[in-house]
């Protein structure tokens, strides 16, 4: 068993959890935020994205524990109390999500990808650098319009 | 009409739930006492096995049950169906193999489920499940549908002998053979259409409880038609009586057809809640996915298409062998046949078509509707042999298809379909035009200066969705009606809510249907809501699959809001002493043409409900149901082009650009169906270019079990997706809608696949065109060169 803390969303949390528990576990199944997806078993789908001490981390590949003291975001604390993220307000205004289930990991990847190029992204660094979140609805065509819009 | 009216580019009202984590889905639900189930699935293609071994699993940690398939039979649990009745051409049924929910005897594919563990957490039930001992009894084991059919493969199913599920037929076999003696030219090809795996990225889910005190069950399910479901888990299951189980769809993150059956899992945790007492959630982990979701597709086909000296078609004959895996899965039979067949002559006029179509058991996961469902089959069929066709008759792509476009409707083909509608020409126009095809050469030269090869394709699509009159497909086999529900209720302070039938798991609805009312009424958006997905809510619909929602979920709420006007008018009239014939209601007031007399829209609902005044004999409220019933199928259609450039020295295929020139009919929200056709075209590049489901011949092993192997079209395998429609309004239902949900995963892969031949003038390519595929193919090229 693993003593973990870490500050999710601005909230300091503790918990004691098997070694073996993943942080996409911890996240849905210890602290309830389920807005971080499981699509996949081998770190391929992208829907379990979040961010880890400021980068995009796929959190179905780090255990809880290697976690521990780092501050994470999830999908749930990107908005600003009633006010959407440009990312999450972009992704609705050009339609770039159809069942939902990549949204969070989509989103969170793109916030990433637009603060690490500073907001200038083309469209093929944009395809490029979504590699790792597959989506199956939208044929990824809203999906890059949308991060092309909310980059600038 | 209207800013939130049919037609208008609104954004998506259920979109913040999904943008903020908000969403719903099976796995996100827990219940009080919740435990899990892990099952013990087969790792062989074709064993038996006589014990399960369950005494070390059952001591494990927090182990609460190992139930097997011998317990399921003995507590009266029925054996999945097949839901559709075919016949061979000798007029004896399909043989339908028996297909339990947990096997008891013999397991017929890897992956299939045996035993079910319940424990506490779900890494105790999956540690446990690997405890569980099957004494194996390894069998032969056959994958394709040709070797499974040639004597002496092994048996699967007792009662299927050579593994035959049905021989079938459509058209005229004799005048096709004639057409074929006797034509000018005849285009002939082998072609397999690659077995697809869904893939939705939501892993299926189940979540089931049993409330002991009222002896009723409630089972959250990804589901696209909760109430199917429940019929036919009370109806052939035998789970409970409809009445005692509640089914639940909550978000579900995608379907594409393999979330409409009813599998094992579900059967199984609603069995396992009430022995075990405790609630039972199972949710897929991606291998579990690949192994046990329905596949799609896998044909094998002969095809020839016969020409008479000026290029007309005169004969189509089709050959194809269809694996449908080990079970036959709930749509399984109608997918080769009455989806497939029936559009078998493609947009063009083809007086004599045969299809033979046999079906066969191989040891593999069942196959069944995967986005467009036998229609994608058959476009491949055409599309290739008629784009073939034209390289051989030395006429351009364009012009052999105008030479035989059905241009006159209503147009019966040989093959039961009666085309309603269309406009074959202004799609192949609005293509090329939005092509540059004639600007192709150029681009052609330009790109062999930097050493590569362009290649441009198109396909002519036409599918048939909306599916479907009920009296039609009762009399083809169907054993449900494929109509839809709607109830439209107005509540006393004008706000309204419908109740459809339909389940949206990406496609919208919550926005497009309340567009319906938002466009009758002149109110706003904000003021409907679109309930759905749980049967205690909603009366008895089909769900979603089939391009149907629109074209007759849409109509039943259609129907049920003309009966809403109707009464809203009478009460209006009454109200303000007018006829009723001169009650318009307009912008979310209710007036009386010509005076300036009117009410608010909320004032008329209000009047209803508090019947203080209303007509002589009037009940009180504003509520109104319908059921509709659609008069024939709908038939979408339109022109793809795809232009590729292919690396001669990689084999590797760029898509520089994908046009898709469509004809849905009347269009709700042109941004929704823009995302139907860019998902559906991507799938369908996927399957050209990307996917390719591949069992060990030997072993019956999928070795394309994870996303490792099995590649997913991604960001940077596709363009963006030039998007046009054009309109012919269907004729046969109230709003003019055809469907768009599968016409992009139907109409892409021959495009991509006449594109790639023609890039490296070699016609002979097999579905996924990989970089080793059409590297292969080039080299193919150089030796034949060689040789002469």
């Amino acid at each position: 068993m693993a003593n973990v803390s870490m500050t999710v969303n601005g909230l300091a949390v503790e918990r004691t959890v098997e070694d073996r528990t993943l942080l996409v576990q911890f996240l849905r199944e210890d602290l309830g935020l389920t807005g971080t997806h499981v699509g996949c078993d081998t770190s391929q789908c992208g829907a379990c994205v979040v961010h880890v001490d400021g980068k995009a981390v796929k959190s179905c590949t780090m255990l809880a524990a290697q976690a521990d003291g780092a501050t994470i975001t999830t999908i749930e604390g990107l908005a600003n109390g009633g006010d959407l993220h440009p990312v999450q307000a972009a992704f609705k205004e050009h339609h770039g999500l159809q069942c939902g289930f990549c949204t969070p990991g989509m989103i969170m990847a793109a916030v990433d990808m637009i603060e690490r190029y500073g907001g200038k992204l083309d469209e093929k660094t944009v395809r490029e650098e979504l590699e790792g979140n597959i989506c199956r609805c939208t044929g990824y065509h809203n999906i890059v319009k949308a991060i092309l819009a909310a980059a600038q | 009409m209207g800013v939130e009216g049919i037609g208008a580019r609104v954004p998506r009202k259920e979109d913040k739930r999904f943008i903020t984590g908000k969403g719903r889905y099976t796995d996100d639900i827990s219940v009080a006492g919740m435990c899990h189930a892990a099952f013990v699935r087969s790792p062989h293609a074709h064993a038996k096995f006589a014990g399960i071994d369950a005494s070390a699993a059952q001591k494990m940690p927090g182990v609460i049950a190992v139930l097997t398939g011998s317990q399921l039979r003995e507590d009266g649990i029925g054996d999945i169906i097949c839901g559709w009745m075919i016949h061979s051409k000798d007029g004896s049924p399909m043989n339908m193999g028996s297909n339990p929910a947990l096997a008891f005897d013999t397991a017929r594919h890897v992956g299939q489920a045996v035993a079910v563990v319940i424990a506490e957490t779900n890494a105790q039930a999956r540690e446990a499940a690997e405890a569980v001992k099957v004494d194996w009894q390894e069998l032969p084991a056959v994958t394709t549908g040709d070797a499974a059919l040639a004597p002496g493969a092994p048996q699967i199913h007792e009662n299927a002998p050579n593994n035959l599920i049905f021989d079938w037929e459509i058209g005229d076999a004799a005048a096709a053979d004639a057409a074929i003696a006797g034509a000018a030219h005849v285009t002939r090809l082998e072609i397999i259409n690659n077995r697809l795996i869904p893939n939705a990225i939501e892993p299926r889910a189940a979540l089931a409880r049993y409330d002991e005190a009222e002896e009723h069950y409630t089972l959250w399910t990804t589901s696209q038609n909760p109430h199917l479901a429940r019929l036919v888990l009370s109806a052939f299951y035998q789970i409970a009586p409809e009445h005692k189980l509640r089914v639940i769809a909550p978000d579900v993150g995608g379907g594409f057809g393999s979330k409409i059956f009813i599998y094992p899992e579900e059967i199984v945790c609603l069995w396992a809640s009430k022995k075990t007492g405790v609630p039972v959630k199972w949710t897929a982990e991606r291998t579990e996915s690949f192994l046990t979701d329905a596949h799609g597709r896998d044909h094998i086909t002969t095809a020839q298409l016969a020409f008479d000296a000026d290029n007309k078609m005169i004969g189509l004959k089709v050959d194809t062998i269809a694996n449908l895996g080990a079970y036959m899965s709930l749509f399984s039979s109608v997918v080769p046949t009455y989806l497939h067949a029936t559009l078998l002559s493609g947009q063009y006029v083809i007086p004599a078509i045969h299809c033979n179509m046999r079906t066969v058991y191989t040891n593999t996961s069942p196959v069944d509707t995967y986005r467009g469902a036998g229609r994608p089959e058959a476009c491949y069929v055409v599309e290739r042999l008629v784009e073939t066709a034209a390289r051989e008759l030395g006429l351009s792509p364009a012009e052999l298809r105008r030479i035989n476009f059905i241009r006159e409707f209503p147009y019966q083909t040989p093959v039961i379909f009666a085309y309603d509608i269309g406009d074959f020409d202004a799609s192949l126009d609005a293509a090329m035009a939005a092509a540059d095809y004639a600007g192709f050469a150029g681009r052609k030269a330009e790109a062999e200066a930097r050493g590569k090869l362009r290649g441009i394709g198109m396909s002519c699509y036409i599918e048939g969705c909306g599916i479907a009159p009920s009296a039609a497909v009762g009399s083809l086999g169907a054993g449900i009606g494929l109509w839809e529900s709607a109830e439209v209720r107005v509540n006393p302070v004008g706000t309204v809510e419908i109740l459809t039938g339909s389940h949206s798991h990406g496609q919208g609805h919550e926005t497009t249907f309340a567009q319906l009312v938002a466009d009758r009424f002149g109110i706003a958006l904000d003021s409907v809501k679109v309930v759905h997905g749980d049967t205690d809510k909603v009366q008895f619909g089909m769900g979603t699959y089939g391009s149907r929602s629109g074209a007759v979920g849409m109509s039943a709420v259609a129907k049920a809001l003309d009966k809403v006007e109707a009464k809203a008018k009478k009460i209006a009239a009454h109200l303000m002493e007018a006829a009723e014939g001169d009650i318009e209601i307009v912008d979310g007031e209710v007036r009386v043409a010509g005076t300036d007399k009117k009410l608010g829209w909320h004032e008329v609902c209000l009047a209803a409900y508090m019947a203080h005044n209303l007509p002589e004999g009037m009940e009180p409220g504003l509520k109104e149901g319908a059921f509709y019933d659609p008069a024939n199928f709908t038939f979408p259609a339109g022109c793809y082009i795809c232009e590729v450039e292919v690396d001669p020295g990689t084999g590797h295929t760029d898509i520089v650009q994908f046009v898709a020139a469509d004809d849905f009919g009347r269009i709700i929200n042109p941004m929704i169906v823009e995302g139907q056709v860019h998902g559906g075209v991507v799938q369908g590049i996927g399957q050209a270019l990307l996917e390719g489901c591949h069992y060990d011949p030997e072993t019956g092993q999928l070795i394309t079990a994870t996303y490792n192997d099995y590649t997913m079209p991604r960001a940077d395998d596709v363009p963006l997706i030039d998007v046009s429609t054009t309109e012919t309004l269907c004729p046969s239902n109230p709003l003019g809608i055809k469907g768009c949900g599968e016409a992009g995963a139907i109409g892409a892969p021959p495009a991509v696949i006449n594109a790639i031949t023609d890039a490296i003038g070699n016609n002979d390519l097999t579905m996924p065109a990989t970089p080793e595929t059409v590297w292969r193919a080039l080299a193919a090229n150089a030796t034949a060169q060689a040789a002469e």
